[in-house]
């Protein structure tokens, strides 16, 4: 059985508060905010939720320019936010609950806003031909 | 007003079996302000889909909890079957309804132990145990292993369960049955419990849908929000309807769980009636390229597991969004206005699993 068809509408970042509101205001709920990289920028989606079926909305993102916060409208989405801010160094403005970089923990500062790794094998040292 | 004073409460503490910290702000003992942080525990298994095939990544995607993992394993599978789009067997789907099933009581059982636990309710504690071991030998029986299972594959499952197998499975059901119906019992009407639950860590229903909260956590507030209900996989055919309850409070959120192990046993019992002959395994050529947000219903919730990828073997993007990190904002929710000797037995029913949360 397969899983039911997904669309994903793409959507300025000017017009992304505007559009929240009206999920907001029918009724869906915030099921989450990922992020992804397209390319050398990175794309934001929101999902959300009413009567069982997954509505997607993007926007295009870069880690110069901040996205206005949804968690005004969604408190839930301060998670979301957060994480996005400290994994791929994409800033938020306005977060209700702002960590400032400090919500999740990594050795190095944004581990996924780095290209994608590429896998070199090597020899190990000392062996020969 | 009285002074305010912050009292750090975790990453390490008794009820907390993983690391999660909250900076408790008091007036006296009542909390007027919870705020979390995380991320003790990060091990960037996302990050690693770049470099792993991803078909030994569902391994690792299993990896990602140890107490959900059949279910993390089979919703990643589910995502790149999607992309890929490949029909995998019947009976592979109603295998995997059976073992999530198994999972599901398995966590819950867990989590009824820890909830008895933090209430100070030893003994209750050890039966819940006791009858999980029943549930894990099962798992260990059918699969080989008793946390990590390691059957799903991209495709369908790589073991089966034969007729003598499935009766014996369906021979223990009654068995079972009657030890969940006591400890639902005691969790329902024993006094110590009660005091302890009912009337605390009210989230309203309206409060739950805004703050996004999924699992026995939304559906304890009066709300069917239940991945099942979609019908993925076997689901479709399997008579289920969610367990709700309308208290909003720590009590109906501790019976949600009960009541789900009954629910459990019942699809079970469904699916070994209906589970159709046939191959477990379908064949996979090439890789995938496209993307899909999977979703599944965890014992903790729905789990989101999105899979981006471009036609090489390495997974694009693997995020997965697991209920613990949706449940966050309602736990800060419902800490606001509580007493704080109440904090612990509040944060447990939301069945925090931090490992899972941080990947």
């Amino acid at each position: 059985m397969k899983q039911p068809q997904q669309t994903i509408k793409t959507i300025a970042v000017e017009e992304l508060i505007h559009q929240i509101h009206s999920f907001h205001d029918d009724g869906y709920r915030l099921v989450q905010i990922s992020c992804a990289s397209e390319g050398d920028a990175f794309e934001v989606t929101y999902s959300f939720d009413k009567d069982l079926t997954l509505i997607h909305l993007r926007i295009p993102a870069s880690t110069e320019k901040p996205i206005p916060s949804i968690s005004r409208i969604y408190l839930a989405a301060f998670v979301y936010e957060n994480e996005i801010a400290d994994l791929f160094g994409i800033p938020f403005s306005g977060i209700a609950i702002d960590y400032k970089g400090t919500f999740i923990r990594t050795s190095i500062p944004h581990p996924f806003g780095s290209p994608q790794i590429s896998v070199v094998k090597k020899k190990p040292e000392g062996q020969h031909e | 007003m009285s002074k305010q004073i912050i009292v750090p409460f975790g990453p390490q503490h008794p009820v907390l079996p993983e690391p999660i910290h909250l900076d408790l702000v008091l007036e006296d003992e009542r909390v007027v302000e919870a705020i979390p942080s995380i991320g003790y525990v990060h091990r960037g298994l996302e990050k690693l889909v770049e470099k792993r095939d991803y078909k030994d990544y569902v391994f690792i995607s299993e990896r990602i909890c140890g107490i959900c993992s059949f279910i993390h394993g089979a919703t990643y599978c589910q995502g790149v079957e999607q992309i890929m789009g490949i029909e995998i067997p019947r009976r592979a789907e109603f295998l995997r309804a059976i073992w999530s099933e198994y999972s599901r009581m398995h966590s819950h059982l867990l989590w009824l132990g820890c909830f008895a636990d933090s209430m100070g309710y030893e003994n209750l504690f050890m039966n819940c145990w006791k009858v999980r071991e029943k549930i894990l030998d099962v798992l260990e029986r059918t699969t080989g292993g008793r946390v990590i299972q390691g059957v799903n594959r991209v495709g369908g499952v790589s073991r089966d369960m034969d007729a003598a197998e499935l009766k014996r499975i369906e021979g223990e059901i009654p068995g079972l049955r009657d030890d969940f119906t006591e400890l639902t019992r005691i969790f329902d009407e024993d006094l110590t419990v009660q005091t302890r639950t009912k009337g605390i860590g009210i989230l309203p229903k309206d409060k739950a849908w805004d703050l996004g909260a999924v699992g026995p956590v939304i559906r304890g507030s009066g709300h069917a929000v239940d991945v099942r209900s979609t019908g993925y996989g076997a689901y479709d055919e399997l008579d289920f309807k969610p367990v709700v309850r309308n208290e909003a409070d720590c009590h109906a959120r501790c019976l949600v769980r009960a009541e789900e192990l009954f629910t459990s046993l019942d699809l079970i019992e469904n699916a070994i009636d209906r589970i159709p002959a046939g191959d477990i395994l379908a064949p996979v050529k090439g890789n995938p390229s496209g993307e899909y947000y999977a979703r599944a219903e965890q014992p903790r919730g729905e789990v989101i597991h999105y899979v981006k990828a471009n036609g090489k073997k390495n997974l694009l993007r693997h995020r997965v969004r697991t209920p613990t990190l949706a449940n966050v904002p309602a736990l800060v929710h419902m800490l606001a206005g509580c007493e704080l000797a109440d904090v612990p037995v509040i944060v447990l029913t939301i069945d925090p699993c931090i490992g899972c949360m941080e990947r």
